[in-house]
């Protein structure tokens, strides 16, 4: 078991250089600046900007700024943010904690609905339920989240006028008050990544949970008269979680990536708006910083994924 | 329309004959922004128009103010600020030393006066102003603001090291004295008509900036936590998204500010801020609402908040190019050097400026957020003619081009010693922008002239990335539209884009500001009699003499002056001025009971 982490983690080195290499150098390649909003501005002369330029390093060849970069990552300095002019780490960790309190929460509505939902439906296939259950979730992936974000926005905030939809990381209240609050312009955010993730996870589960349900062992388990409930919960979905366990893993490091379209519609604050806002202004420290980080999440989710394969079923076993 | 002629305006209103409001409508027509027009009335000894009345009768008291941002201010230095949602944030807390008001009006902040001849403040020989500062005005750190912290903003901006993006407010500036203080003076090179550039500067305190001048400027730790002089102390903010600031009980300005606190967020779109503000009511502020007339007349009339169309210098314009992108002469095409083959011929250019239908673009594409404009420098209407539809006739193109010998071939388009006449129109991508570019190619298609579209992304239009083509700075098209963003209210340092000696080009990497490639020596000659013109009713006839031979000469096409659009809730007074920020008057701002 050590072995293999070791292993894993020892590729995952080369990968990772790889990775910043193609970023870097894609950003480096992709036409803008991030200085253009200046260009309009009759107070700043050429000179500011050029000097803006030589300050920041943008007229070195790529290959010096990937090396800096490179250098600064390895000693823990994520860079400065052209637009900010602050350290981006500052900036990347003031985003975090709401990503994590709307994403995170959005997740486990997602997994409360999609379990219970996807594992009764193939404990019952073809029923009404099931097929209610399976027309809502078709529903519910085709839309995309900007569309069932307006159609919020227009039913509870202009409509019926009940839930604010500027979400505000800073709430001016204390107590219950703050937690009624941010509730409330939760809710909404919360609601549409969290049905959309639901959809799709409530078809995997039902899968998942057919495939096992069918097989002799279960047969076996309900003809030494086990009770239904602890047929489908202990040796049912034991089994069937695996292939979930994969896809709910690699679906975290989105949990910081953020939800670019959402957060922009509800105006969230979130990492996922941090990134948008620094790709449009060209603020290349902060996209690059992002998109690295995000990599790096993807790239131990994997691993994570694949140990956790072996806690959940002993037969796989590690070399 | 000239010297003697504005002479007997200005001593008209002088005199009380003539209204005020009438004599800056009638400069307008001539192409004179509103403050400019003040200024002219200010020299000559008319009183200032009476400011807007402010009801509280006690500071504070007004609860939260809302304010919704679609682009959050990113940093709060205003010396850094790089678009105007930057310098919106920094006004909370930052003051400069007047502001404009919304008739163009200067009105003083940190100053006790406005400098004008008659209080000596402005030298008769042009060559220096003297301000006197407020007295009694703090830092929020307690701190009292003097002198000093006027001549080192100066000596701070001015250091190319800083990288100040207000470093050319300060251009033509030796150099910023102490008397006492209380006053500070001001010497420029030269006399210099030109001498309220720098007004609109925020001030930073010296005492916390004084150690971070030059390439140390981005470790100063009052970048992040502004501590000014205005209306609102700083409480928390996030780059990008939400700004807090409290109330300033110790503001120097009596019973201001009414608000206790102010929040400012930004992010998401500008549609769904007009929507916040105007339909449902969560914020009582919209800034820059970019939107659809149509729109926002629609939200409007759920009577939740209003639009208010402040007008500004802005104007959106399609430039001609002068110069032949389509070869290449000493290694770089749309040299400064070149001729363009089809558009040096005025002919063309005229019909160009007849094939302009803005009455329709005003009508269809604009609504309130564009106002038809024949004139460069901006204005609502040319003098005695306020009906502009007159200068739209495909017939007139038409017989222009004729009379020139631009003969249409077998498919339509229109030649000419085997030129075609086609023609690539450039310009950024923006829905309302490429609606323009329809409606122009239809009706040029109509006089035999073929309009080639093209769209770049904004962030690489208006880059300044010497290596890409497709910048507005390189111009590498016939003709582009854009924006001349137009704060500053004196139309002189405009003018300088038509200027032969700023001819941009691989020379000067693109980098100067005449991106027409324009050239014309009575221009050049008349800019450099208004450079050093000190008498301001001379030089305001110069002025209008270089607008108006850029329009004959049809340098550029103006289409639509843009006023600037804000969304106030329903409760919401706010003396708007689109000559400055629209928090530039933030410590006016109230809500009405």
């Amino acid at each position: 078991m050590g072995h293999y982490l070791l292993r894993r983690l020892l590729i995952a080195l080369p990968a990772l250089l790889g990775i910043s290499v193609v970023l870097f150098t894609v950003l480096a390649l992709a036409p803008g600046d991030p200085f253009s909003e200046m260009a309009l501005n009759p107070n700043v002369p050429p000179e500011v900007q050029a000097n803006l330029r030589k300050q920041f390093g943008l007229d070195d060849p790529i290959w010096q700024r990937y090396f800096r970069w490179l250098l600064a990552m390895l000693q823990g300095d994520w860079g400065f943010s052209f637009i900010s002019r602050i350290d981006v780490d500052k900036l990347i960790l003031s985003r975090v904690p709401v990503t994590l309190a709307i994403i995170g929460a959005s997740q486990v509505l997602a997994l409360v609905i999609a379990l219970p939902v996807g594992i009764y439906s193939a404990a019952r296939p073809y029923s009404w339920f099931d097929r209610i259950a399976s027309t809502l979730a078709f529903i519910g992936f085709s839309l995309p989240t900007f569309f069932t974000g307006l159609l919020l926005i227009l039913l509870f905030s202009i409509k019926l006028d009940w839930l604010p939809f500027v979400y505000r990381a800073d709430l001016a209240a204390t107590g219950w008050d703050w937690w009624v609050q941010q509730i409330r312009q939760s809710a909404m955010p919360v609601a549409v990544l969290g049905f959309f993730q639901a959809a799709g996870w409530t078809r995997y589960v039902r899968s998942a949970t057919l495939d096992v349900i069918r097989l002799d062992y279960v047969t076996t388990a309900r003809s030494k008269g086990l009770h239904e409930r602890a047929v489908i919960l202990k040796h049912v979905v034991r089994n069937a979680m695996i292939p979930v366990v994969t896809l709910v893993a690699l679906t975290l490091p989105q949990v910081f990536g953020g939800a670019v379209v959402t957060e922009q519609i509800f105006r969230v604050p979130g990492i996922g708006s941090l990134l948008i806002d620094a790709i449009q202004r060209n603020d290349l420290p902060v996209v690059m910083a992002v998109t690295f980080v995000l990599s790096c999440l993807v790239i131990a989710f994997n691993l994570i994924a694949d140990v956790l394969y072996g806690w959940l079923d002993p037969r796989i076993s590690y070399r | 329309m000239q010297e003697d002629v504005l002479r007997a305006l200005v001593e008209e209103v002088r005199t009380g004959r003539t209204e005020r409001r009438d004599f800056v409508a009638r400069l307008a027509g001539l192409g004179l922004s509103a403050p400019f027009a003040s200024l002219l009335l200010a020299s000559a000894g008319v009183a200032q128009a009476q400011p807007a009345p402010y009801k509280p009768t006690r500071r504070g008291g007004g609860g939260p103010l809302k304010l919704l941002f679609w682009q959050g201010p990113t940093l709060l230095n205003p010396h850094f600020g790089i678009g105007a949602k930057d310098q919106e944030g920094s006004a909370l807390f930052y003051e400069p030393l007047a502001r404009y008001d919304p008739d163009g009006n200067l009105v003083p902040v940190l100053a006790a006066e406005i400098p004008s001849r008659a209080n000596g403040g402005i030298a008769a020989d042009g060559r220096s102003t003297t301000w006197k500062l407020k007295k009694g005005v703090r830092w929020h750190d307690g701190k009292p603001f003097t002198a000093d912290d006027v001549v080192f903003n100066f000596t701070y901006a001015t250091d190319i090291a800083t990288a100040a993006t207000t470093f050319a407010q300060y251009e033509g500036i030796a150099a910023a004295t102490r008397i006492d203080a209380e006053t500070v003076r001001f010497e420029f090179q030269k006399p210099t008509p030109l001498w309220h550039r720098s007004v609109g500067v925020a001030l930073v305190p010296k005492h916390l900036f004084e150690t971070f001048g030059g390439t140390r400027s981005r470790d100063a730790p009052t970048n992040l936590r502004p501590i000014g002089t205005g209306p609102y102390r700083f409480v928390d903010f996030k780059p990008g998204d939400l700004l807090r600031g409290e109330i300033n009980r110790d503001y120097h300005a009596t019973n201001r500010p009414h608000f206790d606190t102010v929040e400012l967020k930004g992010g998401g779109d500008a549609t769904s801020a007009a929507r916040a503000v105007l339909q449902t009511g969560e914020y009582d502020f919209g800034w820059n609402l970019q939107v659809e007339d149509e729109v926002l007349t629609r939200m409007e009339a759920s009577r939740r908040g209003r639009v208010v169309a402040c007008p500004s210098g802005d104007v959106e314009m399609i430039q001609v190019n002068h110069a032949d992108p389509w070869t290449e002469v000493d290694g770089e095409r749309s040299s400064p050097k070149s001729r363009h083959p089809v558009l040096s011929d005025g002919a063309v250019r005229e019909a160009l400026t007849l094939l302009l239908d803005r009455k329709s673009i005003q009508g269809f594409v604009y609504g309130r957020a564009g106002v038809a404009t024949p004139n460069f420098l901006n204005n609502p209407a040319r003098l005695n003619s306020p009906n502009v539809k007159n200068e739209f006739s495909v017939e007139r193109a038409n017989a222009v081009l004729d009379a020139a010998g631009w003969k249409r071939g077998s498919d339509g388009v229109r030649e000419k010693d085997g030129r075609k006449l086609k023609l690539l129109f450039q310009t950024s991508i923006n829905s309302v922008r490429q609606k323009v570019q329809n409606i122009y190619k239809q009706s040029c298609a109509k006089a035999g002239i073929e309009l080639e579209l093209k769209g770049v992304t904004a962030a690489v239009f208006f880059s300044s990335d010497l290596a890409n083509p497709d910048t507005y700075g390189k111009f590498l098209a016939d003709l582009q539209m854009y924006a001349v963003a137009g704060r500053p209210p004196d139309p002189g340092v405009f003018m300088q884009w038509f200027l032969s000696s700023q001819a941009t080009g691989k020379a000067n990497k693109w980098q100067s500001v005449n991106r027409g490639r324009w050239r014309n020596d009575d221009y050049d000659r008349l800019y450099r009699a208004s450079e050093v013109e000190l008498d301001p009713v001379k030089r305001t006839a110069l002025l209008i003499e270089m607008n108006d031979l850029i329009c004959r000469e049809h340098a550029v096409i103006p289409v639509v002056y843009r006023p600037s659009m804000y969304g106030l809730g329903r409760q919401l007074v706010a003396p708007l001025s689109g000559w400055d920020t629209a928090l530039s008057s933030i410590a006016e701002w109230y809500a009405e009971a």
